[in-house]
């Protein structure tokens, strides 16, 4: 990218609020049902049917409010977001506008420079969300599922703070960790429950005004955010380069051509027509009601970092991985508390041996096959010299393959390490016999080899010597 | 009494002779039934006749009576205005749009009264989607007025009226969002009442202006209104608008005399724009209300001349917005052979809807768009809320306010169809309420050009008690909603 130019991006972040029934409608939000099977009347909007606020998603929304530092309105109105299409079966989309239930919030990020930064949140609002619309499989028809239709939704607006692509999936990351720490949505892209909209434009560098953004619609991973905003980026600087203008517009990644096409124009745009729904009173909050959802509040991602490290004494990207996921922090946590060993070396099997054998497999630590208090009671065994780290490694495989906690390992499979000297002594003994020559030249300064005997004296034992013990015995014995 | 003339009487007389046993809901509802069939060809006050089931919820009715098991509205017949969804029912709203739409479930009010034991008899005629002050905007074609059949019986609730002023039935139910319960009242003769906004569920009432609309009561007199209203009332989990307010006992403070009423009488009602037979029936009224001890007051309202405007701002940009779920798409009308989606849009919405209806959509659509709304819409809100402080300043000093219903009788059908602005000044006296979210009645008070006027009297919010009592006690001075149509008789 050129030096000359400096980009501007916001992203408009959708988040699916995690509630069992809808914004509007007891209908259930379950993803996966067979279509327009979990869609009541009020969905559908029939003749006559009224909407009736889900409590829970203001609960939801206050909760992410105040762990942004938003203030939480006082009072928000709901209003419809006029137009035609559809999967809306309205013809109007409830949504906030006006009045938004969220406003004025922050977050830090950590820019590329590894330096703090502070990135504004505009407005967070609740919304229903739209149905479906099924285009493929039904022979020229086009189909409509609207078991998605009033899904509540809390969109999240961030001002035009991000720098660079890089800083903008940054900004994305800590706010999908802080929904799923709050447990106000679970976050799963590929279902759609978190995506976003990201707003573009490059400008010279040292110019005040904004240059002319285009909208990126719908991108439901971080790779094609960092992927849509970058092709997005050349694509203005070349437009601007070439003595072009850029047109404000709406456009559409497609990521198998890893490019952005334009959807439509602001010409094109919809006046959305928004009123206040007379059908909806305006949701008013006390401050005794916020103060209760405070009490709620779990410890923030930010706040469980600064404690892993200042508490645990973990190394600073560690503790920010180990954070990144409530459970996973969770987990570090029960087995440092179980294993008594230094916080650190549990780090390092967690991100290290555990997260390697989930990401193989694509799991999330909430369906890990070995409970932190076994991981810690393999960290004993390491801790009390019953087995090597090199050891340790064969027994995570069987405790993952399912042969049950490091003890039964241990003691199913013989991979207690051998600490008896007379024993260690007879195959140190074996081994010097059998290599003559090498002996002969490590007495002769080529100290170097030491490795080469005790290689030869695991291979003996089976990798159950104490290797402490075996290197001194060594030593001593090639005097 | 005879089986014969059942349909003269009122509810609260009914009830009586379904408690007495003299006679049962099964002679009671087929006696209605051939009202229906001897009178409604020329009327054209139904949309469609429940016949089997109303004859089977009659059976039911005299079966739990006989069981001792009785809802207060056990057997009593009644009709609901095609807005109201009614499971298994075609529900119209008097629209093309719906022509064919049987709803899958019962609106609130529906199901009260059903709950109470109250049996439907039919769905009646409206204007379509309740836009209209004359019924003429029905798809269905107009309701004729049972006191002249050349005139129109007013609208948008014209079925419901004109059934009851017809001793088709006893008692219809109504919606009113600019005065569509008390001007038909008015125009044929019967009593109706729009509740206070918030009273009465919304909730399966297709929706055409919702801070507006409010369900309420078409009847005989005050007492079955109130009766009615007894049922109907109260806080709906489903109508987030509706208020969890007590529901009173309205019969309990109907015998309560006028004396010390402080009634006010606003002057703006009673200029060059009024009829003045009209006139002469109302100021008649007041002068019996007077003698029953209640004291007249001047009260002003000084921003009642903007209510029309600021209604033709306020109801057709929330029908824009309400009708759009008439796309085509889920239920309703649907254009054949569409060429694509915006075609089947176009088409199917163009044929569904009537001419008044999409000229209130389209003013809608006009009145919320980017760069008019702030002058309309926005401005409009402003005005509406002034209005509803001019009452809240009235209602300081007086308990109810009266005046004409409708600046005159009721008029030709035909006449005011190509003047839709003539045709909305036909609400004057009436839209403020609804603009203020206030309850309103209108009562027959006597004639003009033989045909039957209304007074209306307008009380605070959550006030019908005293408006039920007012009418009441007024019904029981005069006779003027006893007065039968002829040949309905």
């Amino acid at each position: 990218m050129s030096a000359a130019w400096e980009v501007v991006i916001g992203l408009e972040i959708h988040t699916q609020l995690a509630t069992q029934s809808k914004i509007f409608s007891g209908a259930s939000t379950a993803y996966g049902a067979a279509p327009n099977t979990q869609a009541c009347l009020v969905d559908l909007g029939y003749p006559g049917v009224l909407p009736v606020l889900n409590e829970e998603v203001v609960r939801m929304a206050c909760k992410f409010g105040l762990a942004v530092n938003a203030t939480v309105a006082p009072r928000s109105v709901f209003a419809r977001k006029n137009y035609f299409y559809p999967d809306l079966p309205k013809g109007y989309q409830i949504s906030q506008y006006e009045l938004p239930i969220v406003e004025h919030g922050e977050l830090f990020i950590t820019d590329e420079a590894g330096k703090e930064k502070r990135i504004g949140i505009t407005r967070a609002h609740l919304e229903e969300d739209a149905g479906k619309s099924v285009h493929e499989g039904l022979d020229r028809h086009s189909g409509i599922d609207l078991n998605r239709a009033g899904t509540p939704l809390l969109e999240i607006v961030s001002e035009p703070d991000l720098r660079s692509a890089k800083e903008a999936v940054a900004y994305m990351r800590k706010i999908h960790t802080i929904v799923r720490y709050l447990g106000i949505s679970d976050g799963n892209m590929q279902e759609g429950s978190f995506r976003c909209d990201a707003n573009v434009s490059v400008r010279p560098r040292g110019q005040d005004t904004f240059g002319t953004r285009t909208e990126i619609k719908n991108l439901n991973s971080f790779r094609f955010v960092e992927r849509a905003i970058n092709f997005e980026i050349e694509r203005q600087i070349d437009v601007l380069e070439d003595g072009g203008e850029v047109v404000q517009e709406t456009r559409l990644y497609d990521s198998g051509r890893d490019e952005t096409r334009s959807m439509r124009s602001k010409e094109e745009a919809n006046d959305y027509r928004y009123f206040p729904d007379p059908d909806l009173l305006p949701v008013e909050i006390s401050e005794e009601f916020i103060d209760g959802v405070r009490d709620t509040l779990p410890e923030l991602p930010d706040d469980k970092r600064h404690r892993f490290i200042d508490d645990y004494g973990v190394k600073q990207d560690d503790a920010a991985i180990l954070t990144a996921s409530r459970a996973l922090a969770d987990y570090f946590e029960a087995a440092v508390a179980a294993s008594e060993a230094k916080p650190q070396v549990v780090a390092n099997w967690v991100i290290g041996d555990l997260s390697g054998a989930l990401n193989k497999e694509g799991l999330e630590i909430e369906a890990c096959r070995i409970p932190a208090e076994d991981l810690a009671g393999l960290i004993k065994r390491i801790q009390d010299n019953t087995i090597s780290g090199k050891i340790a490694k064969e027994v995570f495989e069987a405790m993952w393959a399912g042969e049950g906690t490091a003890d039964a390992v241990i003691e199913a499979r013989g991979l207690k390490q051998i600490t008896d000297s007379s024993a260690i002594e007879a195959i140190v003994d074996k081994v010097i016999a059998d290599n003559p020559g090498q002996a002969e030249e490590y007495r002769a300064g080529k100290e170097k080899l030491i490795g080469f005997f005790v290689g030869q004296v695991m291979k003996e034992t089976g990798g159950k010597a104490n290797p402490g013990q075996v290197n001194a015995i060594l030593r001593s014995k090639l005097k | 009494m005879s089986s014969n003339d059942l349909h003269t009487q009122g509810l609260t007389q009914l009830a009586r002779g379904l408690e007495n046993g003299g006679f049962t809901a099964v002679e009671l509802v087929t006696a209605l039934l051939d009202r229906v069939e001897a009178h409604d060809t020329e009327l054209n006050a139904f949309i469609t006749v429940t016949a089997d089931t109303a004859l089977q919820a009659a059976e039911r009715a005299d079966a739990e009576r006989n069981k001792g098991e009785t809802g207060v509205l056990n057997g009593l017949p009644l009709v609901h205005k095609d807005i109201f969804c009614t499971r298994g029912v075609l529900t119209t709203c008097g629209s093309r749009m719906l022509e064919n739409f049987v709803s899958p479930y019962d609106a609130t009010v529906v199901e009260r009264l059903a709950g109470a034991g109250a049996v439907m008899l039919g769905k009646t005629n409206m204007d379509e989607f309740a836009m209209g002050s004359s019924n003429e905007t029905s798809y269905f074609g107009p309701v004729k007025n049972p006191w002249d059949l050349t005139c129109s019986p007013g609208g948008s609730s014209g079925g419901s009226a004109a059934s009851v002023a017809a001793r088709i039935a006893p008692a219809a139910t109504g919606t009113d969002t600019g005065g569509s319960i008390r001007q038909p009242a008015a125009l044929t003769g019967t009593t109706g009442l729009k509740p206070t906004y918030g009273r009465v569920s919304r909730y399966g009432m297709i929706a055409f202006a919702s801070s507006l609309d409010q369900a309420g009561v078409i009847t005989r007199s005050a007492e079955d209104a109130a009766l009615l209203l007894g049922v109907m009332a109260g806080f709906d989990v489903r109508d987030s608008t509706s208020i969890d307010h007590p529901v009173p006992d309205y019969l309990a403070g109907l015998g309560e005399s006028l004396q010390g009423l402080r009634v006010g009488i606003v002057r703006q009602h009673f200029d060059a724009g009024l009829d003045a037979a009209t006139g002469n029936a109302v100021r008649d009224a007041l002068a019996v209300l007077e003698a029953q001890g209640a004291s007249l007051t001047e009260v002003d309202l000084p921003n009642l001349d903007l209510s029309v405007p600021t209604y033709y701002v306020v109801a057709p940009a929330e029908c824009s917005s309400n009708l759009s779920r008439f796309d085509g798409i889920r239920f309703g009308h649907r254009a054949g052979n569409p060429e694509d989606l915006l075609d089947m849009y176009c088409r199917s919405r163009g044929e569904g809807f009537g001419a008044e209806v999409k000229r209130r959509i389209l003013t809608g659509t006009y009145v919320l768009s980017a760069g008019y709304y702030d002058a309309y819409y926005l401005k409009a809100q402003q005005v509406r809320q002034l209005i509803a402080d001019d009452f809240r300043e009235a209602f300081a000093d007086v308990d109810v306010i009266a005046g004409p219903t409708a600046p005159a009788p009721a008029f030709r059908l035909g006449d005011k169809t190509d003047d839709p602005i003539t045709m909305y000044l036909n609400d004057i006296y009436t839209i403020g309420a609804n603009l203020a979210g206030l309850p309103g009645i209108s009562i027959p008070c006597g004639f003009a050009s033989e045909l039957p006027v209304g007074l209306h009297l307008v009380g605070p919010h959550f006030g019908e008690e005293q408006l039920l009592r007012t009418a009441h006690q007024y019904q029981l001075q005069t006779d003027w909603h006893t007065r039968c149509p002829e040949g309905y008789a």
